[in-house]
Protein backbone atom coordinates (compact mmCIF):
# COMPACT_ATOMS: atom_id res chain seq x y z
CA UNK A 1 0.00 0.00 0.00
CA UNK A 2 2.92 2.10 0.88
CA UNK A 3 4.70 1.65 -3.30
CA UNK A 4 1.47 2.66 -4.27
CA UNK A 5 0.69 5.17 -2.54
CA UNK A 6 4.49 6.78 -3.21
CA UNK A 7 4.14 5.88 -7.45
CA UNK A 8 0.44 7.21 -7.25
CA UNK A 9 1.81 10.97 -5.30
CA UNK A 10 4.84 10.76 -8.37
CA UNK A 11 2.05 9.68 -10.97
CA UNK A 12 0.13 12.61 -9.85
CA UNK A 13 3.11 15.01 -9.95
CA UNK A 14 4.11 13.75 -12.90
CA UNK A 15 0.77 14.23 -14.62
CA UNK A 16 -0.61 17.56 -13.16
CA UNK A 17 2.28 19.73 -12.46
CA UNK A 18 5.21 18.14 -14.97
CA UNK A 19 3.17 17.47 -18.12
CA UNK A 20 1.70 20.62 -20.42
CA UNK A 21 -1.73 20.99 -20.90
CA UNK A 22 -3.12 19.37 -24.12
CA UNK A 23 -3.25 21.65 -27.52
CA UNK A 24 -6.43 20.07 -28.19
CA UNK A 25 -7.94 19.28 -25.56
CA UNK A 26 -6.82 21.63 -22.98
CA UNK A 27 -6.68 20.13 -19.43
CA UNK A 28 -9.72 17.93 -19.90
CA UNK A 29 -7.09 15.37 -20.68
CA UNK A 30 -5.62 14.87 -17.43
CA UNK A 31 -8.23 12.48 -16.51
CA UNK A 32 -6.03 10.18 -18.95
CA UNK A 33 -3.73 9.80 -15.98
CA UNK A 34 -6.08 7.66 -14.00
CA UNK A 35 -9.27 6.58 -16.88
CA UNK A 36 -6.73 4.46 -18.78
CA UNK A 37 -4.98 2.91 -15.92
CA UNK A 38 -8.61 1.96 -14.14
CA UNK A 39 -9.69 0.79 -17.96
CA UNK A 40 -6.46 -1.78 -18.06
CA UNK A 41 -7.07 -2.79 -14.28
CA UNK A 42 -10.71 -3.74 -14.95
CA UNK A 43 -9.87 -6.36 -18.02
CA UNK A 44 -6.07 -7.60 -16.05
CA UNK A 45 -8.26 -8.24 -13.28
CA UNK A 46 -11.34 -9.72 -14.91
CA UNK A 47 -9.06 -12.11 -16.39
CA UNK A 48 -6.62 -12.38 -13.33
CA UNK A 49 -9.86 -13.40 -11.52
CA UNK A 50 -11.16 -16.07 -14.19
CA UNK A 51 -7.53 -17.73 -14.59
CA UNK A 52 -7.65 -18.18 -10.92
CA UNK A 53 -11.04 -19.17 -10.94
CA UNK A 54 -10.75 -21.95 -13.21
CA UNK A 55 -7.69 -23.63 -11.36
CA UNK A 56 -9.71 -23.65 -8.87
CA UNK A 57 -12.55 -25.62 -10.50
CA UNK A 58 -10.04 -27.65 -12.23
CA UNK A 59 -8.05 -29.12 -9.72
CA UNK A 60 -10.25 -28.51 -6.69
CA UNK A 61 -7.75 -25.90 -4.89
CA UNK A 62 -9.80 -23.82 -2.47
CA UNK A 63 -7.48 -21.18 -2.35
CA UNK A 64 -7.00 -20.56 -6.00
CA UNK A 65 -11.09 -20.09 -5.72
CA UNK A 66 -10.74 -17.67 -2.52
CA UNK A 67 -7.66 -15.43 -5.12
CA UNK A 68 -11.03 -14.89 -7.82
CA UNK A 69 -13.47 -13.92 -4.85
CA UNK A 70 -10.89 -11.48 -3.49
CA UNK A 71 -10.42 -10.17 -7.18
CA UNK A 72 -13.81 -9.56 -7.94
CA UNK A 73 -14.86 -6.37 -5.98
CA UNK A 74 -11.48 -4.69 -6.63
CA UNK A 75 -11.71 -5.53 -10.34
CA UNK A 76 -15.72 -4.21 -10.29
CA UNK A 77 -14.40 -0.79 -8.77
CA UNK A 78 -11.74 -0.02 -11.51
CA UNK A 79 -14.60 -0.94 -14.06
CA UNK A 80 -16.90 1.61 -12.45
CA UNK A 81 -13.95 3.89 -12.04
CA UNK A 82 -12.93 3.45 -15.51
CA UNK A 83 -16.86 4.27 -16.49
CA UNK A 84 -17.08 7.36 -14.09
CA UNK A 85 -13.94 8.91 -15.09
CA UNK A 86 -14.93 8.17 -18.98
CA UNK A 87 -18.52 10.10 -18.56
CA UNK A 88 -16.48 13.08 -17.39
CA UNK A 89 -13.93 12.67 -19.98
CA UNK A 90 -17.00 12.36 -22.72
CA UNK A 91 -18.95 15.26 -21.35
CA UNK A 92 -16.29 17.84 -22.35
CA UNK A 93 -15.23 16.53 -25.24
CA UNK A 94 -17.62 14.27 -26.86
CA UNK A 95 -20.45 16.58 -25.91
CA UNK A 96 -22.25 13.56 -23.68
CA UNK A 97 -21.93 11.57 -20.26
CA UNK A 98 -22.53 8.46 -22.45
CA UNK A 99 -22.77 6.75 -25.78
CA UNK A 100 -23.52 3.45 -26.71
CA UNK A 101 -20.55 3.03 -28.20
CA UNK A 102 -19.18 -0.63 -28.36
CA UNK A 103 -16.00 0.05 -26.36
CA UNK A 104 -18.02 1.82 -23.64
CA UNK A 105 -20.76 -1.10 -24.00
CA UNK A 106 -18.41 -3.58 -23.43
CA UNK A 107 -17.34 -2.35 -20.38
CA UNK A 108 -20.54 -1.60 -19.04
CA UNK A 109 -21.08 -5.50 -20.04
CA UNK A 110 -17.62 -5.84 -17.96
CA UNK A 111 -18.78 -4.33 -14.83
CA UNK A 112 -22.47 -6.57 -15.24
CA UNK A 113 -20.03 -9.43 -15.34
CA UNK A 114 -18.25 -8.44 -12.03
CA UNK A 115 -21.58 -7.62 -10.38
CA UNK A 116 -23.05 -11.54 -11.70
CA UNK A 117 -20.16 -13.34 -10.24
CA UNK A 118 -20.77 -11.15 -6.87
CA UNK A 119 -24.07 -12.08 -6.75
CA UNK A 120 -24.27 -15.29 -7.98
CA UNK A 121 -21.44 -16.27 -5.29
CA UNK A 122 -23.20 -14.73 -2.38
CA UNK A 123 -26.40 -16.13 -3.65
CA UNK A 124 -24.81 -19.77 -2.93
CA UNK A 125 -24.59 -20.85 1.02
CA UNK A 126 -21.93 -23.65 -0.01
CA UNK A 127 -18.72 -21.88 -0.48
CA UNK A 128 -17.34 -24.38 -2.89
CA UNK A 129 -20.33 -24.64 -5.09
CA UNK A 130 -20.14 -20.58 -5.20
CA UNK A 131 -16.92 -20.56 -6.47
CA UNK A 132 -17.96 -23.91 -9.49
CA UNK A 133 -20.79 -21.68 -10.44
CA UNK A 134 -18.85 -18.35 -10.36
CA UNK A 135 -15.80 -20.16 -12.54
CA UNK A 136 -18.41 -20.85 -14.75
CA UNK A 137 -19.31 -17.51 -15.28
CA UNK A 138 -15.78 -15.91 -15.12
CA UNK A 139 -14.67 -18.12 -17.62
CA UNK A 140 -17.40 -17.89 -20.54
CA UNK A 141 -17.33 -13.67 -19.12
CA UNK A 142 -13.40 -13.69 -20.43
CA UNK A 143 -14.76 -13.78 -24.21
CA UNK A 144 -15.58 -10.09 -23.14
CA UNK A 145 -12.03 -8.68 -22.75
CA UNK A 146 -10.86 -9.41 -25.71
CA UNK A 147 -14.41 -7.86 -27.54
CA UNK A 148 -13.58 -4.48 -25.00
CA UNK A 149 -9.84 -4.30 -26.09
CA UNK A 150 -10.36 -4.66 -29.70
CA UNK A 151 -13.46 -2.79 -29.91
CA UNK A 152 -11.95 -0.17 -31.56
CA UNK A 153 -10.60 -1.93 -34.21
CA UNK A 154 -13.15 -3.90 -35.68
CA UNK A 155 -15.90 -1.11 -34.84
CA UNK A 156 -16.79 2.41 -36.04
CA UNK A 157 -16.18 3.88 -32.39
CA UNK A 158 -16.21 7.27 -31.18
CA UNK A 159 -13.89 6.26 -28.55
CA UNK A 160 -10.29 6.64 -29.71
CA UNK A 161 -8.01 3.95 -30.77
CA UNK A 162 -5.41 2.27 -28.49
CA UNK A 163 -2.81 5.43 -26.79
CA UNK A 164 -0.27 2.35 -26.46
CA UNK A 165 0.44 -0.99 -28.42
CA UNK A 166 3.12 -3.46 -28.13
CA UNK A 167 3.98 -3.18 -31.76
CA UNK A 168 4.20 0.34 -32.68
CA UNK A 169 5.55 3.52 -30.83
CA UNK A 170 3.38 5.14 -28.36
CA UNK A 171 0.70 8.16 -30.35
CA UNK A 172 1.45 10.23 -26.85
CA UNK A 173 4.26 12.82 -25.77
CA UNK A 174 7.10 10.93 -23.25
CA UNK A 175 5.79 12.83 -20.20
CA UNK A 176 2.38 12.28 -20.62
CA UNK A 177 3.16 8.63 -21.26
CA UNK A 178 5.82 8.31 -18.30
CA UNK A 179 3.10 9.65 -16.02
CA UNK A 180 0.33 7.62 -17.10
CA UNK A 181 2.28 4.80 -16.76
CA UNK A 182 3.52 4.97 -13.33
CA UNK A 183 -0.35 5.56 -12.55
CA UNK A 184 -0.76 2.78 -13.94
CA UNK A 185 2.42 1.00 -11.52
CA UNK A 186 0.66 2.47 -8.56
CA UNK A 187 -2.67 0.99 -9.62
CA UNK A 188 -1.54 -2.44 -9.98
CA UNK A 189 0.38 -1.92 -6.83
CA UNK A 190 -3.05 -1.00 -4.97
CA UNK A 191 -4.84 -4.03 -6.86
CA UNK A 192 -2.35 -6.52 -5.73
CA UNK A 193 -1.95 -4.95 -2.13
CA UNK A 194 -5.65 -4.62 -1.71
CA UNK A 195 -6.28 -8.11 -2.87
CA UNK A 196 -4.13 -9.92 -0.52
CA UNK A 197 -5.76 -7.95 2.42
CA UNK A 198 -9.55 -9.21 0.82
CA UNK A 199 -8.06 -12.71 0.39
CA UNK A 200 -6.88 -13.20 4.06
CA UNK A 201 -10.49 -12.28 5.78
CA UNK A 202 -11.92 -14.62 2.98
CA UNK A 203 -9.32 -17.12 4.31
CA UNK A 204 -10.00 -16.77 8.17
CA UNK A 205 -14.20 -16.24 7.74
CA UNK A 206 -14.07 -20.01 5.59
CA UNK A 207 -11.44 -21.59 7.77
CA UNK A 208 -12.51 -20.21 10.90
CA UNK A 209 -13.08 -23.79 12.32
CA UNK A 210 -9.62 -24.88 11.50
CA UNK A 211 -6.99 -25.58 14.40
CA UNK A 212 -4.65 -23.21 12.73
CA UNK A 213 -7.16 -20.16 12.58
CA UNK A 214 -8.17 -20.95 15.74
CA UNK A 215 -4.66 -20.78 17.41
CA UNK A 216 -3.53 -17.91 14.87
CA UNK A 217 -6.67 -15.58 15.98
CA UNK A 218 -5.78 -16.46 19.55
CA UNK A 219 -2.39 -15.70 19.33
CA UNK A 220 -3.66 -12.12 17.55
CA UNK B 1 -2.43 27.95 -7.90
CA UNK B 2 -6.02 29.02 -8.28
CA UNK B 3 -5.33 28.29 -12.01
CA UNK B 4 -4.18 25.04 -11.82
CA UNK B 5 -7.19 23.97 -9.92
CA UNK B 6 -9.47 25.25 -12.51
CA UNK B 7 -7.77 23.05 -15.14
CA UNK B 8 -9.09 25.65 -17.80
CA UNK B 9 -12.18 25.30 -17.17
CA UNK B 10 -12.29 21.77 -16.78
CA UNK B 11 -11.52 21.88 -13.29
CA UNK B 12 -14.93 20.01 -12.11
CA UNK B 13 -14.10 17.01 -15.19
CA UNK B 14 -10.60 16.43 -14.06
CA UNK B 15 -11.26 16.54 -9.96
CA UNK B 16 -14.65 14.83 -10.05
CA UNK B 17 -12.36 12.01 -11.42
CA UNK B 18 -9.30 12.35 -9.14
CA UNK B 19 -11.54 12.26 -6.31
CA UNK B 20 -14.13 9.33 -7.38
CA UNK B 21 -10.68 7.11 -7.72
CA UNK B 22 -9.43 8.45 -3.95
CA UNK B 23 -12.77 7.97 -2.18
CA UNK B 24 -13.16 4.55 -3.88
CA UNK B 25 -9.78 3.30 -2.57
CA UNK B 26 -10.14 4.74 0.49
CA UNK B 27 -13.83 3.29 0.99
CA UNK B 28 -12.61 -0.27 -0.08
CA UNK B 29 -9.46 -0.11 2.23
CA UNK B 30 -11.30 1.01 5.36
CA UNK B 31 -14.35 -1.50 4.88
CA UNK B 32 -11.14 -4.81 4.54
CA UNK B 33 -9.90 -3.16 8.02
CA UNK B 34 -13.08 -3.21 9.08
CA UNK B 35 -13.78 -6.41 8.06
CA UNK B 36 -10.35 -7.72 9.78
CA UNK B 37 -11.06 -6.14 12.97
CA UNK B 38 -14.23 -7.78 13.30
CA UNK B 39 -12.77 -11.45 12.55
CA UNK B 40 -10.08 -11.10 14.89
CA UNK B 41 -12.23 -9.15 17.54
CA UNK B 42 -14.94 -11.85 17.21
CA UNK B 43 -12.68 -14.24 18.33
CA UNK B 44 -11.47 -12.79 21.33
CA UNK B 45 -15.04 -12.81 22.76
CA UNK B 46 -15.76 -16.80 22.06
CA UNK B 47 -12.99 -17.43 24.59
CA UNK B 48 -13.28 -15.30 27.53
Amino acid sequence: MTIAAALFVVGFYVGFILAPTDAQQGDAYRIIYVHVPAAWMSMVIYVVMAGWAGLGWAFNTRLSSMMATALAPTGAMFTFLALWTGALWGKPTWGAWWVWDARLTSELILLFLYIGFMALQASIDDARRADKAGALLALVGVINVPVIYFSVKWWNTLHQGASISLTTAPSMVTIMLLGMLIMALAFWAYAIGVTFMRVRCIILEREKNADWVKTYLERK
Amino acid sequence: MNNWLEMGGYGLYVWGSMSVVLACAVIELISLRLRMKAITGKRQTNHP
